[in-house]
């Protein structure tokens, strides 16, 4: 758990370690307690070899798709034709997920080295960490941090350069992110062709997220066995995650625990578990975007990218938030349509007009207006909008409502009957 | 199948393509048009309005055909129910805001959502009619270009065309989700040279000329394939004519010439071909007076002026007057020494960035490399010079020629001349109302087709001034293979090799480079 409170005895303590210490974000205070190590050690070998201890690791990408990460780093052409860039996605910005946030806050350094070794390992000169609009102290901790690591001359010719998002959702989309970065529209690209071929600037570039270039420093450092060790469940999910839990919650925050680890633990026992006299309801374990689990499945659920997928729902980014019998689910997945119908884009026709009327729809049920006939349209609507757009936030905004009316039918319908009283105006 | 060919299926018909092609343009092989909106030849591809979607065995989910190279042994499903419901799922979220005014915009009738909504729309939405539709007011983008926000649905045919071809990136998308719109910079108007193809580019009624505004309905204009008089580039066009009056112009793709493009001064360089005060009949000078006569008796007193006339002729001719008529005008002047010239107006050269070799040009001169290749030549004013001493006079179409003459002038004409001292005045044809041929400024050789009859007793000039010779021909097409037959640039030429996209002067059969 880290900051602010202390780790819970069953977290295995890896990337959170310094969490709360104000002296393991300066410089001097990273070095002492070990940092940098790993970077001297990577500058060292050979970019090839670098990628080969990541890869065997199992390290995958905590950005939320769970890609090896590895892997990923083989994609960039084998040989050098031009500048390759490394992109760091610090724009966390999906709702229920705060853990990038607390890295950079804590353990500016850890991202800082992560991000030299990655860009060693692809043979990149440049470094863009994209820190989401909103983040003002973490800003503040990694333009401060970055200035003291120039300062020592660490990186030695990588240059990492910090670039502020404005704001919007979808510039945490990898290809959005990097026309970004390029000045350009925070608009998703088309793919083909992917990042590896061109990236920003139309340069072969990697993009990793925060949590999984802080993880790269400890693999270099305690080698890819040691790393692999960490796994309770899948062979496939290794290595420590972090989550961020919120919602109706006694100790909301972060936990890092070994993956496979159960969902219920981390619940009930590091987090306090529910307030007094409310019972859980229902979760959804990888941020907004992935399928609500009921309390049954959240129970039975293994935090590892298998897991999570076996309960029904996607590992995702690592956000989980709760909900107890107190929830409205109906309000709660109309929120989170009226995020994305805000947030999208207005590229592609079924996510620019499907989540406003998702919303409009989900508003008119909770006004007391809604009919039957709207919980099939909305399942129709749903369907419409999944897997035939340029990036997933149309999907993200289906998905909800598509596991909310499977799995708390009966709420909407209470609201269609007249069982409950609307409780907003449309 | 040849090598360096993609051999795929669409919808069963087995096509051969050459490797990098989309499927949207493979598809149009085997003979299908993939509904789409946001794609256009002409512009970057943006994959945004995913109209176009297809089944693609083993991809697993639908894929945009505009997006998606083709891959051998590919097989394509357009028509297969998911990918319908995948394309009625669009329509019906496009038309979810697009507010139903069919009936006074001016798009109806030649309307892309319109048409792809009758051909695979849902017969009726699924859309409260409670739920407001998004507004905004209408905004003047420009000149000639109005934008109706409330009709757009977004596909950024106009950002990319600013952006990527006329490379003034004045428009962008503002705002997000269902709020966003076409933006344009608070500081610029979209008055570039060749702006206007916003409007042909746009699948709505939502950019609009200001020009053609509830000028006409669609389904009302006759539509004719043309060639472009503003300049010498020769852009191909198409001319819609309501009830034979000229009201727009259009591009008419061609990949040599002007792409899907034309420029804004040619869009609107159409009022001349309405003009009113025609030359109606064939007039004779009697005394101070011009007498309306007919045919025959004007042709007969041509002859005899001519006969009876020696030494040298000049020709003053408009570089708009066709190929055909400036090879009779010199057939006819055959035997004087003669001379010919035409006047070329100058004006603004106006690239269009994004396109290489296409411009407004400087030369306001449809036909002058026609004429040159003819024998014609630009020096105007030697040829005035010559004209006083000439003893044949003959002007084609060139109303403000100041001539001072102690010969015989003989005026061919679409309107009246500036000047009264003209022997024969006779009634010619506009480009509008005859077959004829141009020779744009890099020597292609392109039609224009009739778009309408010609007033009263005018004739197409070959006519005229074919009927002063021993052959007379009977068409616009055997005028010009007369002169295929004469004249060595146009040989082995001929209006079925011309086709409707022409060809370049010497690429005839039998002619060496």
């Amino acid at each position: 758990m880290g900051y602010p409170q202390k780790p819970h005895p069953k977290e295995t303590v890896v990337l959170s370690e310094y969490f709360g210490d104000p002296e393991a974000r300066t410089f001097k205070g990273w070095v002492k307690r070990g940092g940098y190590e790993a970077l001297k050690k990577a500058l060292a070998m050979d970019p090839n070899a670098v990628t080969d201890e990541v890869k065997n690791s199992g390290l995958r990408g905590r950005g939320g798709a769970g890609f090896p990460t590895g892997l990923k780093w083989t994609f960039m052409p084998k040989e050098k034709r031009g500048p390759h860039y490394l992109c760091v996605n610090a724009d966390e910005s999906e709702p229920g997920t705060f853990k990038d946030r607390e890295i950079m806050r804590w353990t500016p350094h850890a991202l800082l080295e992560g991000t030299a070794i990655a860009a060693h390992a692809i043979r990149a000169e440049v470094a863009y960490i994209y820190i989401r609009g909103e983040f003002t102290e973490p800003w503040t901790v990694m333009t401060q941090a970055l200035a003291e690591a120039n300062a020592a001359k660490v990186f030695g010719n990588i240059t990492i350069h910090l670039h502020r998002g404005a704001g919007a959702y979808i510039c945490g989309e990898e290809t959005a992110l990097m026309n970004s970065i390029e000045g350009k529209r925070g608009n998703p690209r088309i793919k083909p062709p992917f990042p590896a071929v061109a990236g920003v600037f139309g340069k072969p570039t990697t993009i990793n997220n925060v949590e999984t270039l802080a993880a790269v420093p400890h693999i270099i450092k305690r080698g890819s066995a040691w790393y692999k060790g960490l796994c309770l469940s899948s062979p496939k999910s290794t290595g420590t995650k972090l989550f961020s839990v919120c919602g109706h919650i006694q100790k909301p925050g972060n936990v890092e625990v070994t993956m496979g680890f159960p969902l219920k633990d981390v619940i009930y026992e590091m987090c306090g578990g529910m307030r007094p006299g409310r019972t859980l309801k229902a979760c959804i374990p990888g941020g907004s975007s992935v399928p609500i689990l009921t309390k049954d499945e959240t129970e039975k659920c293994l935090l590892d990218y298998e897991g999570v997928a076996e309960a029904g729902s996607l590992l995702g980014s690592g956000g989980v938030i709760v909900f107890d019998d107190s929830a409205d689910m109906v309000y709660q997945i109309m929120r989170l349509a009226r995020f994305y119908a805000h947030e999208s884009c207005a590229q592609c026709t079924q996510c620019r007009e499907g989540t406003a009327w998702t919303t409009k729809i989900m508003e008119r049920i909770l006004a007391g207006k809604g009919q039957m006939k709207d919980l099939d349209l909305l399942l129709d609507l749903s369907e419409n909008m999944t897997g035939k757009t340029i990036c997933v936030l149309s999907d993200s905004c289906a998905t909800p409502v598509i596991s909310g009316i499977k799995k708390f039918r009966s709420e909407f319908e209470d609201y269609i009957t007249g069982k409950k009283r609307p409780v907003m105006v449309a | 199948m040849a090598d360096g060919l993609i051999n795929l299926t669409i919808d069963d018909v087995a096509v051969s393509v050459p490797k990098g092609t989309l499927l949207i343009e493979a598809a149009k092989q085997a003979g299908v048009l993939v509904p789409h909106y946001c794609y256009h030849p002409g512009l970057p591809v943006a994959g945004v309005c995913r109209m176009c979607l297809v089944e693609v065995e083993k991809a697993p989910k639908l894929q945009i055909a505009c997006a998606t190279q083709v891959a051998e042994g590919m097989v394509v499903r357009t028509r297969s129910g998911q990918a319908k419901s995948g394309r009625t799922g669009v329509l019906e979220l496009l038309l979810i805001n697009h507010p139903l005014d069919c009936p006074i915009c001016d798009q109806a009738g030649e309307c892309e959502l319109q048409d792809f909504t009758f051909q695979e729309g849902r017969p009726s939405t699924r859309y409260s009619p409670t739920y407001p539709k998004r507004f905004n007011p209408v905004e003047d983008f420009g000149p000639d270009v109005l934008y109706v926000p409330n009709r757009c649905i977004l596909c950024t045919r106009c950002v990319r065309f600013m952006e990527d071809v006329a490379k003034e990136p004045v428009l962008n998308v503002s705002e997000r989700g269902d709020r966003a719109f076409v933006g344009i910079h608070p500081d610029a108007q979209l008055d570039h040279p060749w702006s206007g193809n916003v409007v042909d580019l746009c699948p709505v009624g939502s950019l609009l000329s200001k020009d053609f505004l509830h000028k006409a309905r669609a389904w009302e204009l006759d539509k004719t394939a043309s060639v472009c008089t503003g300049c010498s580039q020769g852009c191909n066009v198409t001319l819609d004519l309501r009830d034979d009056t000229v009201v727009r112009i259009r591009p008419r793709a061609n990949l040599e010439v002007n792409q899907y493009f034309i420029c804004d001064h040619g869009r609107g360089h159409y009022r001349w071909m309405n003009r009113g005060d025609r030359v109606e009949a064939p007039l004779v000078r009697e005394g101070a007076d011009l007498r309306a006569v007919d045919w025959d008796e004007a042709l007969d007193r041509v002859r005899t002026l001519l006969k009876g006339a020696g030494g040298s002729a000049v020709a003053l001719v408009s570089p708009k007057a066709s190929t055909e008529g400036l090879y009779f005008a010199r057939k006819v002047l055959a035997r004087f020494n003669w001379t010919g010239a035409f006047q070329v107006v100058m004006g603004e050269e106006a690239p269009l960035a994004g396109v290489p070799n296409l411009a407004l040009r400087a030369e306001r001169a449809p036909n002058g490399k026609g004429a040159e290749l003819l024998g014609y030549t630009r020096d105007y004013a030697a040829a005035l010079k010559a004209a006083e001493k000439a003893a044949v006079v003959l002007v084609i179409d060139d109303p403000e020629a100041q001539i001072k003459t102690s010969g015989q002038v003989i005026y061919l004409g679409t309107a009246a001349p500036a000047f009264l001292n003209a022997a024969i005045v006779l009634p010619m044809a506009l480009m509008v109302e005859e077959d004829g041929t141009y020779v744009n400024r890099d020597g292609r050789v392109q039609r224009y087709f009739q778009a309408r009859g010609t007033p009263a007793m005018a004739r197409p000039a070959w006519w005229i001034l074919g009927q002063l010779t021993d052959a007379a021909p009977e068409s616009a097409s055997a005028a010009f293979d007369a002169m295929a037959a004469e004249v060595g640039a146009f040989r082995g030429m001929s209006y079925a090799t011309l086709g409707l996209l022409g060809q370049r002067s010497g690429a005839g059969a039998g002619v060496p480079a």
